[in-house]
């Protein structure tokens, strides 16, 4: 479904990526842990296109596509979600109309039919049962107002919405006490899949308490240096990333 | 000295004798007023930009053409009368093409008899004295060039009187139309508004572009409101690309008065609106909410003068400009706490969205208070699109002209969210919209 292969960028000039080689199947989820710096968050950026990344080596390929040509939309309409670190808040934007034209956009991109809002309005109690959302979040501007817990159920929510294949959570665990944290894992559970992957970005490794990885790799200097099962992220909660320094060749990076 | 060499604008001025062709000719009083600002504004010529009030917007240009101030086709020009419309606005409805008044696109019949609905070339044949105090002005500011030209030319615009106590039903539509014609014309049109104690109105002056034309079109507005009256007034902006508009309205409130403008700029080359108003009795209220939307080169200069002069009055002022391309806005908010309007309470807002690294948005706002226990707020800011906004809409799957439009659009919602009129408030939203290019 996506293959890294010897992923080089940089973010104002410098190198943050150095060579990293990723391949997820669908159905699986993979967490990408590593120390603040590793290049965990730029993973994140350049998968979704956002601006300021430059990719000077090697490839991304998306279901086949070459994803790093699409822009950020059509990598969305291809199905590659991103739930933001920082979720951005959008005042005067109301967030049942912003959900309904992001996902209007990307059926009408696949060439589907684009939900009246009859139908819109289904879909999203549909998905509010499952997330255990309350409605009153669909009522306000995106974002806005929003307390850090609500801002990443609203990510997760839209990621319900909009059924990606690709669903990257950036460091979806931070900031949250351990009941937001497990209603979020809640609502990831309930959308994996085997069609649907994850590639779970965070620094610590409590949200894979409640998230089960099938694969975690340890990301440091800009490169995948150390890849397992969930036992390897309990190994690093009783080391700490100091062994996986040790443990990384040095020099390897020509 | 030598005198200044007269500007072909100046140069082309009709002669003092072709004023004995507009209506109300033969009033002495009249003839008086509209010689005297003709030879005052013949004198001055149009000002240039160390005059304080036109110091951002320049002239020169305009001084170099000629124009015709007469369309002597205005009368049988064909309309298409599916361009006047305007969703929401079924009301009475006075219709004027090239600044001639036109009977028969107009909607005349059965007004409420509490309503006196004319053009002003009729009105000045039933009663010009009435029309004294509004038409015998002298404009002696610098900066009044365009009211000068206005008072010695204007012939015709609109009358209308709410009688006391009553409460107009539906929204009254003053349409302003230019229509292609022959060589650059020029036409002035003036309307007088008065509505008597506790009257009621919505009114909706709507500028509208029946195809490409390089008019120059120049309005002046009184608005009176006497004690207790209300007033909801719409001015839609949406004149060709090409033109060049200049008007001046100004409001005058009594006691406990409220009136509430909406002012929407999204049509011409170079527009400039003077919006004057004065708390002239205890208790009056205003809020003025306006937006501009420019692209190409367009130039939009706004100069918004709130003056409190009596107890207890209350003005809100919520501005929005979104400047793409080349384009230029100018907005200047002034507001003045006079001595004794104690009790005043004021705020001003201009927040501005440049969405081109060549568009300029000037604003400025003014703050004079010579009162006591006054309640004053401004605060003025000139920004870019959020970025970080933009990604995220597009990360989630919205093109990036769409996800512009869209933070576009709430930027500008606190000023078209105040608007009552549903139909009218959505139109108005997807005419601004369609203003901005998609890139």
């Amino acid at each position: 479904m996506l293959k890294i292969e010897n992923l080089h960028a940089r973010v104002e000039g410098k190198s943050i990526l150095k060579g990293l080689t990723l391949t997820v199947n669908p159905g699986e989820v993979h967490a990408i842990m590593g120390p603040n710096g590793a290049g965990k968050s730029t993973l994140g950026n350049v998968l979704s296109g956002r601006d300021g990344y430059e990719v000077t080596e090697g490839s991304v390929s998306f279901e086949g596509r070459d994803l790093l040509a699409l822009e950020p939309e059509e990598r969305a309409a291809a199905g590659v979600f991103l739930a933001l670190q920082y979720p951005v808040e959008i005042p005067g934007v109301n967030n049942t109309y912003f959900l309904r034209a992001a996902l209007n956009a990307q059926r009408k991109q696949r060439g589907e039919a684009e939900l009246d809002s009859m139908q819109f309005l289904k879909l999203v109690r549909e998905k509010l049962k499952i997330m255990q959302i309350s409605d009153e979040l669909l009522h306000r501007a995106v974002n806005e107002g929003f307390s850090g817990g609500e801002k990443k159920r609203n990510e997760i929510f839209q990621m319900a919405v909009l059924e990606p294949r690709l669903a990257i959570l950036d460091e979806t665990d931070s900031g949250l006490d351990i009941d937001a944290l497990k209603q979020v894992a809640q609502g990831v559970n309930a959308l994996r899949s085997a069609e649907r992957s994850f590639l779970m970005i965070t620094h610590y490794q409590r949200l894979l308490h409640y998230i089960e990885p099938d694969f975690v790799h340890v990301l440091a200097d800009g490169r995948i240096v150390e890849s397992g099962d969930k036992s390897l992220a309990l190994k690093l909660e009783e080391h700490g990333y100091a062994w996986v320094n040790e443990r990384s060749p040095a020099g390897a990076q020509a | 000295m030598s005198e200044p060499a007269r500007t072909p604008f100046v140069a082309s001025l009709p002669e003092a004798e072709a004023l004995a062709r507009l209506p109300g000719s033969g009033v002495a009083w009249l003839d008086a007023a509209r010689r005297e600002n003709l030879d005052a504004f013949a004198a001055a010529g149009l000002p240039d930009t160390r005059v304080e009030a036109w110091k951002y917007t320049a002239l020169r240009a305009l001084a170099q053409r000629r124009f015709a101030h007469r369309d002597a086709q205005a009368a049988t020009r064909a309309v298409d009368a599916a361009a006047l419309a305007l969703p929401g606005v079924d009301g009475p409805r006075l219709v004027f093409v090239n600044g001639a008044f036109r009977a028969d696109l107009s909607s005349l019949a059965a007004l409420p008899a509490s309503l006196s609905l004319r053009p002003l070339s009729q009105a000045l044949g039933e009663d010009a004295e009435g029309l004294r105090f509004a038409l015998s002005h002298r404009y002696r500011e610098a900066g009044d060039a365009f009211a000068r030209l206005n008072a010695a030319l204007a012939g015709d615009g609109v009358v209308l009187r709410v009688a006391a106590g009553k409460a107009i039903a539906r929204p009254v539509h003053l349409l302003f139309a230019g229509a292609p014609a022959e060589g650059d014309l020029a036409w002035h049109l003036r309307t007088i508004v008065e509505l008597e104690e506790g009257a009621e109105l919505a009114l909706v002056e709507h500028h509208v572009s029946l195809g490409a034309q390089k008019q120059l079109a120049t309005v002046v507005s009184d608005v009176v409101l006497r004690d207790g009256a209300r007033l909801d007034y719409a001015i839609v902006q949406d004149a060709a690309e090409d033109a060049t508009l200049i008007r001046r309205s100004q409001l005058r409130l009594g006691a406990r008065a409220q009136a509430a403008m909406h002012v929407q700029e999204l049509g011409g080359a170079l527009v400039r609106h003077d919006l004057r108003a004065e708390l002239a009795g205890d208790e009056a209220r205003l809020a003025t909410h306006g937006v501009f939307a420019l692209h190409g080169r367009q130039h939009v200069d706004t100069q918004l003068a709130v003056r409190h002069a009596a107890l207890n009055t209350a003005s809100e002022s919520i501005w929005r400009g979104v400047a793409d391309q080349r384009s230029r806005g100018v907005f200047r908010g002034a507001i003045v706490v006079a001595e004794g309007a104690d009790g005043s309470d004021a705020s001003l807002s201009s927040k501005n969205l440049l969405l081109s690294a060549l568009a300029e948005i000037d604003t400025k706002p003014e703050l004079e208070i010579y009162a006591d226990e006054v309640k004053a707020a401004h605060g003025a800011t000139v920004g870019q699109l959020d970025e970080r906004a933009l990604f995220y809409l597009r990360s989630r799957g919205i093109p990036h002209a769409e996800a512009r439009a869209m933070l576009t659009a709430a930027f500008c919602r606190a000023v078209l969210q105040a608007m009552p009129n549903e139909a009218l408030r959505e139109h108005v939203s997807q005419l601004l919209l369609a203003h901005l290019p998609a890139e």
